[in-house]
């Protein structure tokens, strides 16, 4: 402490600047994070636990769920397989092009999720492009249940490539060379020796992915018509109760998305508190 | 041996293939690089390329007078203002707070720090739709926040101020999350140099600090602003939607759908996109200065 004397500028801010920007960010946080999230389950709970039990269980609300778990378990797998195929060619091979795709893979997140939904009307819809045919051949997708899904493809379309692709990059070719050389064919060289070094940044991509497949709203909204227990998810049914001034039995819904998504940060920051380095190529 | 070429051959081979004929691949060892390479074009084109390219078609139906008159029509000329100036605002609140709170994780230590860190992601995670009506619920005149704010006068929710507040939200990850990686990597020895040659510790953050984070702080303000110009989900509850007054750009959209005017919601679509594309030109651009900044240093 005897060094203090010494005639030197700080090196640090002095504890009020300190305090006063920890509490200015914490002000912050609470104001725009934490309060939100309080007031879903306040408000969902307002009517005591009865009323929330029957709002989240009566037969709409399940059909709700039920949709939502189907729209993701249909885009999870579609863009995982998609994710893998995208970053192999990509990290592992040289070709003209590459980041013209690497940009149009990342397109979506850019695209208001309201496009996202248009452009699949615009294509499949009564007027739209494929529309008089499809009706010819009684075939439905907008405004209907396979619609959703392609909607829920579209706005987690980057999700698990643009978390693998950095780190395969990074990773390089030689293990795969080397397992080729020792004789391993392609899928046994894809199966023991890339898998299981990307296999965390892939589990945390599809995580991320799930969590926007459960919870997209606005592209969703477009290509669905809205019809009760049937092409309906949770945050669309969300929508329809609150509209119909139910507040507590949509805070009800609202409160189990909340705690998809507080569980999907949860395991997002175990994940990157433990395989931090193994993810960590894909976060910068 | 036939079948098993050493290493060293292949990767020779590798090298001088391309060498020796001009090709658009170069050669691997690697197996799948045709199948991997055309899965990814054909799923991208039929999930993004084709049905974008569908809005395009179906936006080129109109004639100039028509699709200038669904683009530019006075109310959605206040659409995009509000859209616009509200994404603008918000992108500069998440600026201003996003450094502070960047800035904290990375310095300060204090008590449950981890959680704080892993709650910046909230708005990432949480549906839109549920935000918004929590966000609507807090800011109304009779909740949480707007209860406090009536008495003055502001109302919040309902009006244009509404849609600050849910783009706030929205993009409250995007300056943390790119100004924090770059703050961690910041050497401490150039502010120690800065200090020993006498410079306050405003001078040393205004002169040392805040140039080498500027292109990361840059980048993130576009990215909030990008996601605040389309979002959807956390804005119509809170909004009101009044025409010509909260009614955001991504409505017009909707509106023009609902009277089964497809081809004039394509040529908002489009306008949109084509807003879409620049401000990704912009971002990528940053990030090439971010790279050259950072090489430098």
């Amino acid at each position: 402490m005897s060094a203090q004397n010494r005639h030197r500028a700080p090196l640090d801010e002095s504890p009020i600047v300190r305090w006063l920007l920890i509490g200015s960010a914490l002000g912050f946080l609470f104001l725009f994070v934490l309060l939100p999230l309080l007031t879903v389950f306040i408000e969902g709970l307002r009517g005591g636990l009865a009323r929330y039990w029957a709002s989240v269980s009566e037969p709409d609300a399940l059909a709700a769920v039920k949709l939502t778990v189907i729209a993701a378990a249909i885009a999870v797998p579609c863009n995982l397989v998609f994710g893998l195929a995208a970053s192999w060619a990509i990290a592992k091979f040289e070709f003209v092009g590459k980041n013209v795709l690497i940009t149009l893979i990342d397109l979506p997140f850019s695209v208001s999720p309201v496009i996202a939904g248009l452009i699949y009307v615009l294509l499949f819809g009564a007027q739209g492009l494929l529309g008089p045919r499809l009706s010819q051949h009684n075939i439905q997708i907008v405004f209907a249940v396979p619609g959703i899904v392609l909607a829920t493809i579209f706005v987690t379309f980057p999700f698990v490539a643009r978390e693998l692709i950095p780190l395969m990059q990074e990773q390089g070719t030689e293990d795969e060379e080397a397992a080729r050389s020792l004789g391993a064919n392609g899928w046994q060289t894809f199966f023991r020796v890339t898998l299981p070094n990307i296999r965390w940044a892939l589990l945390y991509g599809v995580l991320l992915c799930n969590a926007r497949a459960m919870g997209e709203f606005g592209a969703v909204s477009v290509v669905s018509g809205h019809i009760r227990g049937l092409t309906n998810t949770m945050p669309l049914h969300v929508e329809i109760l609150y509209n119909e001034y139910n507040f507590v039995a949509a805070f009800a819904v609202a409160s189990v998305l909340a705690f998809l998504a507080l569980v999907t940060l949860i395991i997002k920051s175990i994940l990157e508190w433990r395989h931090g380095g193994e993810i960590s190529a894909a976060r910068a | 041996m036939n079948s098993l070429p050493l290493v060293s051959e292949v990767s020779r081979a590798a090298v001088a293939i391309p060498a020796a004929r001009f090709s658009l691949v170069k050669r691997s060892v690697l197996p799948g690089f045709g199948i991997s390479l055309g899965f990814t074009l054909f799923y991208l084109g039929v999930i993004v390329l084709i049905p974008l390219a569908a809005m395009g078609v179906k936006a080129s139906g109109l004639s100039w007078e028509e699709f200038v008159k669904a683009t530019f029509s006075n109310r959605a000329l206040a659409a995009y203002r509000l859209s616009f100036g509200a994404a603008l605002l918000a992108a500069a609140i998440n600026a201003v707070f996003g450094l502070i709170t960047a800035w904290v994780l990375v310095r300060y230590d204090f008590p449950f720090k981890r959680v704080v860190d892993a709650m910046v992601d909230l708005p990432f995670a949480l549906p839109t739709a549920v935000a918004g009506i929590a966000l609507a619920a807090i800011y109304a005149p009779n909740g949480w926040i707007g209860q406090l704010a009536a008495p003055l006068g502001w109302k919040i929710a309902f009006t244009p101020w509404g849609v600050v507040v849910a783009l706030t939200f929205i993009g409250l990850p995007f300056v943390v999350r790119t100004v924090q990686p770059v703050l961690q990597d910041l050497s401490r020895d150039v502010e120690e140099a800065a200090a020993s040659l006498g410079a306050t510790r405003w001078q040393t953050f205004r002169r040392v600090i805040m140039p080498a984070i500027a292109p990361s702080l840059m980048t993130g303000y576009a990215l909030a602003f990008a996601r605040g110009l389309g979002e959807y989900g956390s804005v119509i509850f809170i909004a009101g939607n009044l025409p010509m007054i909260s009614e955001i750009a991504p409505l017009l959209i909707i509106g023009k759908l609902e009277q089964y005017d497809y081809a004039g919601a394509a040529a908002i679509g489009m306008v949109m996109l084509a807003i879409a594309f620049l401000i990704l030109l912009g971002i990528n651009l940053l990030q090439r200065w971010a790279r050259v900044r950072g090489g430098e240093g």
